[in-house]
């Protein structure tokens, strides 16, 4: 830092970090609940993540160590900026590895390796009310909340298999938090549901356009929703990824060219490079060193 | 009909401010029984039945629902979980409009089913058979459940209402105009169709209306309204065949014939 006027840590003002941490530590007391707060003006437009953006800045600390991804990326456009955002206003440590981050904004991902205590998960959410495209109205939704009158959720699941013949919600799949409130987990894929229950790393999620901020603390139940007859289930895939080989993890799909060429590829882009670094080879791998080889032969 | 009335209801006034919505009613409904609230426009029935299902909290007077468990419960007392509770499971509630009744952008499967959802059915397989059975019922072809009611007529829509507020098998429903706004065929086969579910459910109900003639083929007592007050009462047949205060018998005799 120079002599020159600059920012406070990490950008925002120390009373506004004041208040943001007082609403997380209600979401944290309450599971689920939406607790609304005062969103600042951030130097990025709504849905670029300013409510995580602001969750991130009031609870990053000197010492911590901030991985930032969009999509599961840690390189694209999204997670560049904030993690460069980040770097400017606060000087701290960044990494894309999982394992070494203390802190994790995401934006529509888990990561693929399992998060241990200690880590945070702030999440980037656009829209936090689940209710909202069933009922408009904020005041009906809050007493709903309030009320525990959740059987408009199951009205949605109802009508996907109606319409579907199955439950066609892929990503913001309803969870019910700890047996109470029932909670939008942000438009990460359902197949990240599961790795939200039981969680040893603090979850946090924040939405700057519409003022929210919840939680999900460490060690607490997180079940998704849906019929007994038509169970909760994951995605699957048909191949592993083709450049690390790994199987149960979330494909990006790649086209490759106009006559109908594809390639599916770990969305999670730090544990397809783990892994490779680890000798873990996809049918699709270049392996330059090989074939230069066989071309000398 | 049992000798313990299921709604009573005790001097209920409301007041907009110094304006008079309704004032002074007092009555007894009993199981199985149909009330037909009669009046011209502005006569405060509609204030009347609001009172009664809670949407308004009345200025005075007290009304008394005898629950499942036996007790008189005064409703204005009553909190706001347990009265939501009963609205969608003990009452029913049809709308004149049944746009404001149904969720429009659902399939009229879901419409049905969603009390059964909110009352924690979670088989969809059952749900569904349910439905079907409804739609069945209120005379709605079954391959029309994943159909949105905005595909469906006014007369449709109502009966589909019919059919969502029947579902969780109320003992007290309330209509508002329910006829309203259906030309007289689809008018005829409504009431018909209500008159048998009433009859078959053993339901109570209290119905809002300015055509006597859905008071003569509904209910079996009647309330006339004027300027806010019940200016007679008794029954249907009575009521509209020897009307005793002069303003029923304007509204009797102004009845058109055709």
């Amino acid at each position: 830092m120079n002599d020159l006027a600059t920012y406070n840590f990490a950008y925002l003002d120390e009373q506004t970090k004041r208040m943001i941490r007082r609403a997380i530590l209600k979401a944290v007391a309450i599971p689920g609940y939406q607790v609304p707060f005062a969103s600042r003006e951030m130097p990025m437009p709504y849905g670029w993540g300013t409510g995580g953006v602001q969750v991130t800045a009031s609870i990053l600390g000197p010492n911590d160590v901030l991985k930032v991804i969009d999509q599961g990326a840690d390189d694209t456009t999204n997670a560049v900026s904030i993690r460069a955002f980040f770097q400017k206003v606060a000087d701290v440590a960044v990494t894309t590895k999982t394992k070494d981050a203390t802190i994790i904004q995401t934006r529509h991902r888990i990561p693929e390796e399992t998060l241990k205590e200690g880590q945070t998960l702030v999440y980037q959410v656009p829209i936090p009310e689940p209710l909202r495209f069933l009922e408009p109205r904020e005041t009906e939704t809050r007493k709903m909340h309030a009320l525990e009158e959740y059987g408009l959720m199951h009205v949605k699941l109802y009508e996907d298999i109606a319409r579907n013949g199955h439950i066609a919600t892929t990503y913001a799949y309803p969870v019910k938090v700890e047996g109470r409130y029932v909670m939008d987990p942000s438009p990460t894929p359902k197949f990240d549901n599961p790795k939200m229950h039981m969680s040893e790393a603090l979850q946090l999620f924040g939405a700057g356009r519409e003022k929210r901020i919840y939680a999900v603390p460490p060690y607490t139940e997180v079940v998704s929703l849906d019929f007994e007859d038509h169970p909760f289930e994951i995605q699957q895939f048909d191949k592993p990824c083709a450049l690390c080989g790994a199987e149960n993890v979330y494909l990006d799909e790649v086209v490759l060219d106009d006559k109908g060429g594809r390639m599916f590829v770990c969305s999670d882009t730090d544990h397809c490079e783990d892994r490779r670094a680890h000798g873990h080879a996809g049918q699709m791998l270049a392996r330059p060193t090989q074939e230069s080889q066989e071309a000398a032969e | 009909m049992s000798a313990v009335p299921l709604l009573k209801v005790n001097d209920v006034s409301k007041f907009y401010g110094s304006r008079i919505g309704c004032r002074n009613v007092s009555f007894e409904l009993y199981p199985g029984e149909v009330l037909a609230i009669v009046g011209e426009s502005g006569s405060g029935k509609t204030t009347l039945l609001s009172c009664l299902s809670t949407r308004l909290m009345p200025t005075s007077g007290i009304v008394e629902y005898h629950m499942r468990d036996g007790q008189y419960r005064d409703l204005a007392r009553m909190g706001e979980a347990e009265r939501r509770f009963l609205m969608r499971t003990d009452w029913g509630f049809v709308h004149q409009n049944p746009a404001d009744g149904l969720r429009m952008t659902v399939s009229a499967g879901a419409n049905v089913g969603e009390r059964l959802m909110a009352v924690g059915d979670r088989h969809y397989g059952n749900i569904r058979a349910t439905a079907k059975d409804w739609l069945t019922r209120v005379e709605i072809d079954e391959d029309r459940i994943d159909d949105q009611p905005r595909a469906f007529s006014g007369g449709m829509r109502q009966r589909l209402q019919i059919a969502r507020n029947l579902v969780t098998s109320p003992r007290l429903v309330f209509m508002d105009e329910p006829t309203g706004g259906l030309d007289v065929s689809v008018q005829a086969r409504l009431l018909d169709l209500v008159r048998g579910l009433v009859h078959d459910l053993g339901l109570a109900a209290i119905i809002v209306t300015h055509d006597l003639a859905v008071a003569r083929l509904l209910s079996h007592r009647m309330m006339v309204m004027k300027d806010g007050a019940v200016i007679e009462q008794g029954l249907t047949d009575r009521v509209l065949d020897d009307p005793r205060e002069p303003y029923t018998q304007l509204l009797v005799s102004s009845i058109l014939q055709v």
